[in-house]
């Protein structure tokens, strides 16, 4: 399928993508990569000279919603011209081959592209009964992961399923979902969490890598830093609420109407990281808070496992009990007070029945 | 720090070289030094502030009323909650160099002496004594067995504790690059999710606040009925046993 190596500029000239559209689009990716406007320039010539870097996507366990997210991203804008850069060699679930054509392709990039491309992945493997749980081709996916990671450049860990689990690893996790982290271990793997990440975010990272051909600073736990060092809550545009200590206590009432802060109603914003508060969603449209709406926290590890969403603490899950942290800590303190005010109260009639027999208690 | 002989300080007192008061009758031990005595009051002034503050910040204040511009309740909240846990900091590194080149005494806090024998005993007494199993109490220069593997559990390792979530959580707020970050991010290691390290915190404020039930409990029911000075010790520095 990729004879010869062509670079993203003929592919997209060949798209019938005007060259002034081109450079729009190097603007605007520079610019949302949060780079210098000489950036724009530099991506132009990449694009113009390099050879396309194919990408493998493959889905495990998933949904599809990264996908779904991918395909509407408005900056870059055509999702012709994001499609044919990234050079999308294998993507089962919109590509056109099927069957043992498009399963060729995998053999064909891995032997071709060795240590050269790069490997996307939406989902995650379950690892219960050898992996059972997700078969494609006739094999367990997580098989079809380890070899195709093998001769990766490096790896994308699409949305919250390939980053931490998600949905499918929440408690009890019956399949054994396990994030890409936890199966490859020697390649370098970045972290795109959200259930979906946003669109921009994902196509941001994914120019970002075959433009400057390595990945973007993370951080520690392994998410580009351009779109993760920050929470929710450090941009959000009800902080000022926050602030002034103005929360909604309900959900139809007059502060929820004049659009105060959501901490109270359980809103995860103060510990997600993720761009929603910058970037939004649909085009800049909007962002869960922006909708009213406190944020889920789907950007974060086991955000399923940590309790309802509507409440500001949430339970323990360590300890097996559906409890939180105040209705505990109130219990043990009660236990404690009752304690203490009993121990006080037999050492006060000790003390009494002592001296009323005379026999000194004390020396 | 008049008395330099921790080893004889730590026993249980007897007939040891106490400052004997001609009487007879009472003996008066100088435990607590100026600096001791200042850490603790100023460290119980952060903990009461931190736990107050610390309370609100988990469960939010009742809505301010007026424009957003007029009202910086919750941020008043939060700075005094992380001036508190500045202070109790800062004290804590103190009181650490105190335990370095002071007396037994101040070292106490920071270790429980499983390995001594003569301690499991005096542990096990101190327990029968708490149980009303024993009639006579012994007396303690500084803290009694049970009390030193109090003071080491519930204190020293929950405030270690809530030290460095707190500053984790810090450094959420003040970003990547700060040195809050390059020091305590590990702790995001340990709960990838910070809501997790939210929850912990927020229940070591509960952990803290059972500490605080039972040791004013104990300080006060010590000082009543084993007749040796506790609550006041903390403040003149002596520890005085009566007759």
């Amino acid at each position: 399928m990729v004879a010869t190596e062509e670079t993203f500029y003929s592919v997209i000239r060949r798209q019938g993508i005007t060259r002034r559209s081109f450079h729009k689009f190097c603007s605007l990716t520079a610019a949302s990569l949060g780079l210098s406007p000489l950036a724009a320039s530099r991506i132009a010539n990449a694009l113009e000279t390099k050879p396309r870097v194919p990408v493998i996507w493959l889905h495990g366990l998933e949904c599809t919603c990264c996908s779904e997210s991918f395909i509407r991203s408005a900056h870059p804008l055509m999702k012709d011209v994001v499609l044919s850069m990234i050079s999308l060699d294998y993507d089962d679930t919109i590509m056109a081959a099927a069957g043992r054509q498009a399963e060729a392709i995998l053999e064909e990039i891995r032997t071709n592209y060795k240590g050269e491309y790069v490997l996307a992945v939406e989902g995650n493997p379950p690892l219960n009964e050898s992996g059972m749980f997700c078969m494609q081709d006739g094999k367990p996916f997580v098989e079809k992961l380890k070899l195709m990671a093998e001769d990766a450049k490096a790896i994308i860990a699409w949305g919250t399923c390939a980053s931490w689990g998600c949905v499918q690893a929440a408690k009890p996790n019956p399949t054994q979902a396990t994030p890409i982290d936890k199966v490859i271990t020697n390649k370098p793997i970045i972290k795109v969490p959200g259930c979906p990440p946003i669109a921009e975010v994902m196509t941001a990272v994914v120019t970002f890598i075959t433009t400057f051909g390595k990945l973007p600073e993370l951080d520690r736990l392994g998410r580009p830093k351009m779109f993760y060092s920050q929470r929710i809550h450090d941009k959000c545009y009800r902080r000022s609420h926050f602030d002034a200590g103005q929360f909604v206590e309900d959900w139809d009432d007059d502060s929820a109407r004049k659009g105060y802060c959501l901490y109270k109603m359980g809103c995860k914003g103060p510990t997600t990281y993720n761009a929603c508060s910058t970037v939004r969603w649909n085009e800049g449209v909007s962002f869960p808070i922006q909708s009213g709406h406190g944020c889920l926290g789907c950007s974060e590890d086991g955000f399923w496992d940590e309790g309802s969403f509507y409440d500001r603490l949430t339970t323990i899950k360590e300890l097996g009990i559906e409890m939180n942290a105040d209705q505990i800590g109130m219990a043990a303190a009660e236990v404690v007070g009752a304690t203490v005010a009993a121990h006080a109260a037999v050492t006060a009639v000790k003390r009494f029945m002592g001296k009323r027999t005379g026999v000194a208690q004390d020396n | 720090m008049l008395d330099k002989s921790p080893h004889v300080l730590t026993a249980a007192v007897g007939a040891h070289g106490a400052r004997i008061d001609p009487s007879g009758e009472r003996d008066t031990v100088y435990v607590y030094d100026v600096p001791l005595r200042l850490w603790h009051w100023i460290n119980a002034a952060a903990i009461l502030v931190l736990g107050l503050t610390g309370y609100f910040i988990g469960s939010g204040t009742p809505t301010a009323l007026g424009e957003a511009s007029g009202s910086f309740l919750f941020g008043y909240i939060r700075f005094a909650h992380l001036s508190a846990g500045y202070v109790l900091t800062v004290g804590f590194l103190l009181r650490i160099y105190l335990a370095l080149i002071g007396t037994l005494h101040a070292k106490q806090i920071f270790y429980v002496p499983l390995w001594r024998k003569s301690y499991w005993a005096d542990l096990l007494y101190e327990f029968r004594w708490y149980a009303f199993l024993e009639a006579k109490p012994k007396k303690y220069v500084g803290h009694n067995p049970l009390a030193q593997v109090a003071m080491f559990s519930m204190f020293t390792q929950t405030i270690t504790f809530m030290v460095v979530t707190g500053f984790a959580l810090y450094a959420q707020g003040a970003g990547n690059d700060s040195w809050q970050y390059q020091f305590f991010s590990w702790v995001f290691s340990i709960w990838p999710n910070t809501q997790d390290v939210h929850t912990w915190h927020h229940l070591g404020l509960w952990v803290i606040v059972s500490f605080t039930l039972v040791h004013i409990y104990a300080v006060i029911r010590e000082d009543v009925i084993t007749r040796q000075s506790i609550v006041f010790s903390m403040i003149s520095g002596k520890r005085e046993f009566r007759g």
